[in-house]
């Protein structure tokens, strides 16, 4: 008998039917993160095992301040168009307000020559806008993943603004009329091999790194949770067949065939998420299947069964939830490796299209100019940076669901 | 009485502290004083829970320590108190001065081991025997507890004997080193009434011949009477009461010893109705699982769960179905209520059920329901009361207003007893009995005419399988209810049934009248089964499974 049993057993109470049973313990969630923000919407309640296993996730201080520092960090590159960006976030011409972070106004707008959209870096409009009292709010880093800056001062891949010398400034500086080094628009992180802003790269490669990485496990944790439930439910042929293709399906080599499928397909962000859809659903299947093959035993199954409850609500109700487990316990991992594939699609050259930021572009970047180390370095530690946080995340969670340590 | 004291437990206590560091703590033992004499019984008494196992396990340390903590208390042996021993010296009382035998045979012995290997570990641990020397006392004492042909049993694993043979090889290992004193933590729950009679006389016989101690748990007070010379009744932590055997079964002095004592289900069998509709009839019932080897599944034999079963019931009878396990009396339950396939027609209220798909039997399944034996087990973990209740109503139901189904959880619940104001709680913050009343409450709440009973006391403390019988008892004279009682505990069944039937190994050995058949059981294996049941005397060889 082992100590869970004990305690049960001491904590069970004489029974009196009569006797309700002991009121159930409020809930008793700190409403506030390390932000101040709501960590639980007030008005929902959640069952106690939940409420337990929060709290599993909160004693797990490195998992629970990185799922903190992930969250913000994908929060903010969310609106990585206001962070950095080619245009002004707010612009006050001619006593009319604009917002070309959001609309595309032509130049003639501004007094300008052309029906094209308006270049806010050009310092000729500047002039103009600046000429009729007009006023740009920025915002803090003044480059798009995709602008060039046309003021660098020493051969792309430029250093990053605050290690160059003052004889490395002198050229640009005498043509822009500024007095030193630190007059010039920061590139924070340098440039890299175009001229682009590293720093700008980093947030919008951050960003579509995370949300193909989040579009991906969701979209293969929906299919692998179906197939995997359906073969556990229902067993026998269907689960001998499905099993026989899914071994057939994985021993394709997956890497060819992308090669193969993005020689013909142009890759863009969907095709390869089709394409790596293809073989990641398979992950989840055993672990759902497992989880189902035991559940449909349970007598509360039988049970429901014995009332007429129809199998796709079995399926659903009752037999899900028992899977979900195990299922959010691989959710973290899941993720962290579809951004590494990525990542590595990137590296290789068969990834998102050229021009597109993405942080295994910017590593093989790094690769092919070893004398400038800011690309690789950047890079490298915004891989690491989150790929760590994803695990610690993951690790906390499975504590969180370890059933050991839900019950005691 | 020996007088003369072997073990005494002094003013023990144990508390169990939550979490990590520093919890809250629960007192799982409260001050509790015992002694066993030399060759003497020695029987703790109490439902779960009320700490006569942890009692038992604290004896020989075996507790999972530091969560386990001992804030008062002594347990002196032969002049040493065990609570200030080191771990490396209690080893070396354990398994030889004093051993122990576990509940669940299937899960004490290693499943990977031979029994000579078994055996052989605590043998040479103690005493240094090993080879021939090891052997022989093996073979000893596996005779000693009555093992058929030891010789040839001693290269068997564990899953090649039976349950009650597991639980015989358990107490050679105990008896191996000749200990002082045995303890025996409910060392027969597990096994079949005919085997349990089989296992009280054998520790009966052991001890006496023998001259070592016994220290018996058990929540059965049929056997404590069989078997011990003292009782201590336990309840929450403490002893309320203790004195010789006779004294406490004549003359209880504490209430809670009383209500015990008068926990037996009252027999009050539903009449048998010859008149009333017939509500199920089975003729020659077959459930077959097929046996298939070689690469081509060809089927080489079948495993006959049930065998020819055939079953007549009508309004408001109860057919109480009896057996060991193994006997297939759950496989035929759930047969009936087409859960599994099966052979033979089963008319149901006039109807042909056998043959219809999942959808033809929906209509069926409203007037038909089911409660099963494990109370934890039963009740979906994640819904709250209400819902698991409403599943039912909402399948056969739909169009049931949300609040008319509401009004339907409440009065089930007040038919079974619970407070409706609780239904939307979990049901892991419900005791057993209190499950056990849920899972009821589901099955009538779609008042149905028919309930398949799947051993639903089994789980269950004495005084709760008491309540539980009365509650069965008047839902079904209040309703009209029809019950298949299938129950390998015969009490439990004279109480209710009016028809019997006694399955062994998938056939019927005997059916009839309850009234008749338990006055005179014509074959010899129902008579086994009765006396092990009601007196725990054990049937000449050959009659019932060892």
């Amino acid at each position: 008998m082992d100590a869970r049993t004990l305690l049960e057993k001491t904590i069970e109470k004489a029974e009196d039917p009569t006797i309700p049973p002991e009121p159930r313990p409020k809930p008793d969630i700190e409403p506030a993160g390390p932000l101040g923000l709501a960590v639980l919407p007030i008005g929902i309640e959640f069952s106690p095992i939940n409420i337990r296993r929060w709290r599993n996730f909160k004693a797990n201080r490195r998992g629970y301040w990185s799922l903190w520092i992930f969250l913000v960090l994908f929060v903010v590159t969310l609106f990585a168009e206001f962070i950095a960006n080619d245009k002004p976030l707010y612009l006050r011409y001619d006593g009319k307000s604009y917002f070309p972070v959001i609309f595309t106004y032509p130049e003639t707008t501004f007094g300008g020559d052309f029906e094209t959209a308006t270049d806010y870096r050009d310092s000729y409009l500047q002039k103009l806008i600046a000429e009729k009292g007009g006023f740009m709010l920025w915002p803090p880093i003044h480059y798009s993943y995709n602008t060039h800056n046309l003021d660098l001062p020493t051969p792309a891949p430029s250093k990053p603004t605050w290690m160059l010398t003052a004889a490395e400034c002198k050229a640009v500086l005498e043509r822009k009329g500024l007095n030193s080094c630190g007059d010039l628009e920061y590139n924070w992180l340098g440039t890299d091999d175009q001229g682009r802003d590293v720093l700008a790269r980093l947030i919008y490669g951050f960003r579509v790194s995370v949300l193909f990485g989040l579009i991906l496990t969701i979209v293969s944790s929906v299919i692998g949770i179906a197939a995997g439930a359906i073969q556990g439910y229902f067993g026998g042929w269907i689960d001998l067949l499905f099993q026989r293709f899914i071994e057939i399906w994985t021993s394709v080599p997956e890497l060819y065939l992308l090669l193969i499928i993005s020689s013909v397909l142009v890759p863009g962000f969907f095709v390869l998420l089709g394409i790596l859809l293809l073989f990641s659903w398979v992950r989840l299947v055993g672990l759902v299947r497992a989880e189902f093959l035991r559940g449909r035993n349970f007598e509360y199954i039988q049970a429901a069964r014995a009332l007429g409850v129809s199998n796709a609500v079995i399926m659903f109700r009752h037999l899900l939830p028992n899977a979900m487990v195990a299922t959010m316990t691989f959710l973290p991992f899941i993720m962290s490796s579809s951004v590494m594939t990525l990542t590595a699609l990137d590296f290789l050259g068969f990834g998102l299209p050229p021009g597109s930021p993405s942080l295994g572009e910017l590593l093989s970047q790094g690769k092919a100019n070893v004398q400038a180390p800011w690309l690789g370095l950047a890079g490298f530690f915004t891989v690491a940076l989150m790929l760590s946080l994803l695990i610690f995340i993951g690790e906390a969670v499975r504590d969180a669901f370890d059933p050991r340590k839900t019950f005691t | 009485m020996t007088t003369e004291s072997l073990l005494s437990v002094r003013d023990l206590s144990v508390a169990f502290s939550h979490g990590a560091h520093g919890g809250p703590e629960t007192l799982a033992v409260d001050h509790v004083s015992f002694d066993i004499g030399k060759g003497e019984t020695v029987a703790l008494v109490g439902e779960s829970g009320s700490g006569k196992s942890v009692t038992a396990l604290s004896i020989l340390k075996l507790l999972p320590y530091p969560a386990a903590r001992h804030p008062s208390g002594s347990i002196i042996f032969r002049g040493q108190d065990f609570l200030q021993m080191s771990e490396r010296d209690m080893r070396r009382v354990r398994g030889d001065d004093i051993t122990i035998v576990f509940q669940e045979p299937m899960t004490s012995l290693n499943p990977l081991h031979t029994i000579e290997k078994q055996i052989g570990e605590i043998l040479l641990l103690h005493r240094g025997l090993a080879g021939a020397a090891a052997r022989a006392r093996i073979l000893e004492v596996l005779s000693q507890v009555g093992i058929p042909d030891p010789q040839s049993r001693l290269k068997s694993y564990p899953h090649q004997l039976s349950g009650g043979q597991r639980q015989r090889v358990m107490i050679a290992m105990a008896l191996a080193n000749e200990p002082d004193l045995l303890i025996a933590d409910e060392p027969t729950t597990a096994l079949d009434v005919t085997v349990q009679a089989q296992i009280i006389a054998l520790l009966k016989e052991l001890q006496q011949r023998l001259g070592m101690s016994l220290l018996f748990i058990t929540h059965d007070l049929g056997i404590v009477r069989k078997i011990a010379n003292r009782v201590c009744v336990m309840k929450e932590g403490k002893i309320v009461e203790h004195g010789d055997v006779e004294r406490v079964f004549a003359k209880p002095e504490h209430p809670y010893t009383r209500a015990l004592l008068a926990a037996e289900p009252k027999p009050d069998p539903a009449p048998l109705q010859p008149d009333a509709p017939m509500v199920l009839e089975a003729t020659n019932l077959k459930i077959w699982f097929p046996i298939t080897a070689g690469v081509l599944r060809k089927v080489v034999g079948h495993i006959k769960a049930c065998d020819g079963v055939t079953i007549e019931l009508h309004q408001g009878e109860t057919l109480g179905v009896v057996g060991e396990s193994g006997s297939g009396k759950s496989t035929l339950g759930r047969a009936i209520l087409r859960l599994i396939s099966s052979e033979g027609p089963i008319a149901f209220m006039g109807h042909e059920l056998q043959g219809l798909r999942f959808k033809e039997m929906r209509p069926f399944r409203h007037d038909m329901q089911i409660v099963f034996q494990d109370p934890y087990g039963s009740l979906s973990p994640r819904l709250s009361v209400a819902e698991i209740i409403k599943e039912g109503l909402k399948v056969h139901h739909p169009n049931m207003s949300e609040h008319e189904r509401d009004e339907r959880v409440i009065q089930a619940l007040k038919d079974v007893g619970l407070d409706p104001a609780t239904r939307f709680r979990f049901p892991h913050e419900f005791s057993g009995g209190q499950r056990q009343r849920i899972a009821v409450a589901r099955a009538i709440v779609l008042e149905p005419t028919f309930i398949v009973l799947d051993e639903p006391t089994s789980a269950l403390d004495m005084v709760i399988q008491a309540q539980m019988v009365d509650l069965l008892r008047s839902l079904q004279k209040r309703r009209n209810l029809t019950y298949l009682f299938i129950s390998h505990d015969l009490r439990v069944v004279a109480a209710l049934a009016s028809h019997l039937i006694v399955m062994r190994q998938g056939k019927v050995v005997e059916a009839g009248a309850a009234a008749d058949l338990f006055k005179n059981p014509k074959s010899d294996y129902t008579r086994a089964l009765f006396a092990a049941a009601f007196n725990l005397d054990t049937a000449p060889a050959g009659v019932v499974a060892q």
